[in-house]
């Protein structure tokens, strides 16, 4: 009999090959190890509803029961030491041996706290787990003056929450624009305007290099590269993430901003793949090494692994896409436009905006801001193997929906 | 608690109990019941709820939600005038015995 398929990690993309692995018909025992004491859940809404109510049946994926019924064993809480590729064996930190046929990384990140003195000592907040949300939302039972660290995704979206409980404040962001990795500079500059409106003081282009900490342990404010200071209560550090690699490299798996899979989300090891936050694929388009931290990669990626496994003949091929809920804006991105060399953005009627990201002429990716139509017409075009041009978006007026519509229909 | 009834593709009923206020995507993964995905988890990012109200429940379900419609065009599985993304309908006394119908497939 086979040993079947040990995933490392009881997140969403753990969960989705399991899952996908039963629905393909894979027969074979199916183990995950988790060191979070609980079944898999969705991490996204941490800094949105789950931040708010606390509901953990809400988040959860499955219950317990689709875990039994499909033959799914969940070993949590318990955390794997060491691969043993030699005899295909993980070894857990109390002491199981678990044996494998396939194994699958699927260890996702952390949050990264930076190198700034007394951050280490003062009592400060990251959210990537249940239980960073559950401290962060005892921290809000009382009024707060607080800090976020990071103007990305998880600082902003926590800001916009904080703010709409009534809480004071300030996001510093090191780069001279909000969400600078991953959108364009008209789509800062809406979320900018957007966090000033709700209330929130945003500090651009100048980094935390210091904190200052109490006699209680609590910190009390930051000092920033501007030589200027800021009062404080509370800190969330939303400084990105760190892709979790350390097991894959300690069993000789090449690492590089994750751990290294080829097209089909295999490492060099034939038994052994990588999905989601800690993996570094190949981009199906442009080729290059990319890592992503989003549901969909996780997501994606699982379903390919899962029908590699069952022997299925596979590519990985799919369309990157993104979302983030800030107040009342709910942005959508389609695609990777970190490569553009041309935006072109454009407002509609309803609050809806939307930024085009084109290199030489070709789109690469689609920001919308309240524009579910746009934003799936965009992951539509963005799959369509010619490509779509700027000459052809403006020719429509950048009418995206019926751009769609008409490559869509035969003839 | 409000009763819902599922029925999937190939027939299966399955009767469940569920909270009013919460949704109906909601009421399928708490209860175990197959034939729901909800990839994003109820963001409307997504068409992996995509669901079939039974026709003698439309009118008490209503309309559909702003921008579900367009993520409906991604569903997997055939659109109809009763489809709805499960995530998108509240569950409140009145659909007491709501009956939805689940697609094939989701993905």
């Amino acid at each position: 009999m086979s040993y079947g398929v040990v995933i490392i990690g009881t997140g969403q993309g753990g969960f989705q090959l399991a899952a996908s692995l039963r629905q393909e018909g894979y027969q074979s025992p199916i183990t995950m190890v988790g060191d979070e004491d609980c079944l898999p859940y969705q991490r996204p809404p941490l800094s949105k509803a789950y931040l708010k109510d606390g509901r953990l049946d809400a988040i959860q994926l499955r219950p317990a029961s689709f875990y039994e019924r499909n033959s799914i064993d969940i070993v949590v809480p318990e955390r794997v030491t060491v691969i043993n590729r030699a005899s295909r064996t993980v070894e857990t930190l109390t002491g199981r041996t678990l044996p494998y046929e396939h194994l699958v990384l699927a260890t996702g990140a952390r949050s990264f706290i930076p190198p700034i003195p007394g951050l280490e000592a003062a009592k400060v907040h990251s959210l990537k787990t249940t239980a960073d949300a559950n401290d962060l939302r005892d921290a809000l039972t009382t009024s707060r003056k607080i800090i976020v660290i990071g103007g990305g995704f998880i600082g902003l979206e926590f800001a916009a929450v904080a703010i709409s409980l009534g809480h004071q404040v300030t996001v510093v962001e090191a780069a001279s624009r909000l969400m600078a990795r991953v959108v364009s500079e008209p789509m800062s500059e809406t979320f900018r305007v957007f966090h000033e409106q709700m209330g929130s003081e945003l500090v651009l282009g100048a980094s935390v290099v210091e904190v200052a900490v109490g006699h209680d342990g609590l910190a009390r404010g930051v000092r920033l590269s501007d030589g200027r200071s800021i009062e404080g209560d509370m800190i969330l550090v939303a400084a990105g993430v760190r892709p979790n690699t350390e097991l894959a490299a300690a069993a000789g798996l090449q690492v590089a901003n994750g751990i290294v899979v080829n097209s089909s989300l295999m490492t060099a090891d034939p038994s052994i793949s990588a999905l989601g936050d800690c993996a570094a694929f190949p981009c199906p388009s442009s080729g290059g090494m990319i890592r992503l931290e989003s549901v969909q990669a996780a997501t994606d990626h699982a379903r390919t692994i899962a029908r590699r496994i069952v022997g299925k003949s596979v590519t990985y091929d799919a369309l990157p896409w993104f979302w983030s809920d800030q107040g009342t804006l709910k942005l959508q991105i389609a695609g990777l436009g970190q490569a553009a060399d041309e935006d072109v953005a454009v407002v509609r009627p309803e609050g809806r905006q939307l930024v085009f990201r084109f290199k030489m002429g070709q789109l690469l990716s689609v920001e919308t801001i309240n524009a579910a139509g746009e934003h799936m017409a965009a992951r539509q075009l963005l799959r369509h193997p010619s490509g779509v041009s700027l000459d052809a978006l403006e020719a429509r007026d950048f009418d995206i929906v019926g751009l769609a519509k008409a490559l869509k229909e035969p003839g | 608690m409000t009763k819902i009834i599922f029925i999937s593709s190939d027939g299966n009923e399955t009767a469940v109990e569920a909270a009013d206020g919460d949704n109906v995507m909601r009421a399928a993964l708490a209860n175990d019941v197959d034939g729901i995905v909800a990839e994003c988890g109820g963001s409307m990012m997504c068409a992996t709820c995509h669901c079939y109200v039974d026709e003698a429940w439309t009118d008490a379900v209503g309309a559909r939600a702003d921008g579900e419609e367009d993520m409906l065009e991604s569903a997997a599985c055939e659109v109809r005038p009763t489809s709805r993304l499960s995530c998108q309908i509240r569950i409140r006394p009145e659909l007491d015995g709501l009956i939805i119908h689940l697609p094939e497939s989701q993905t």
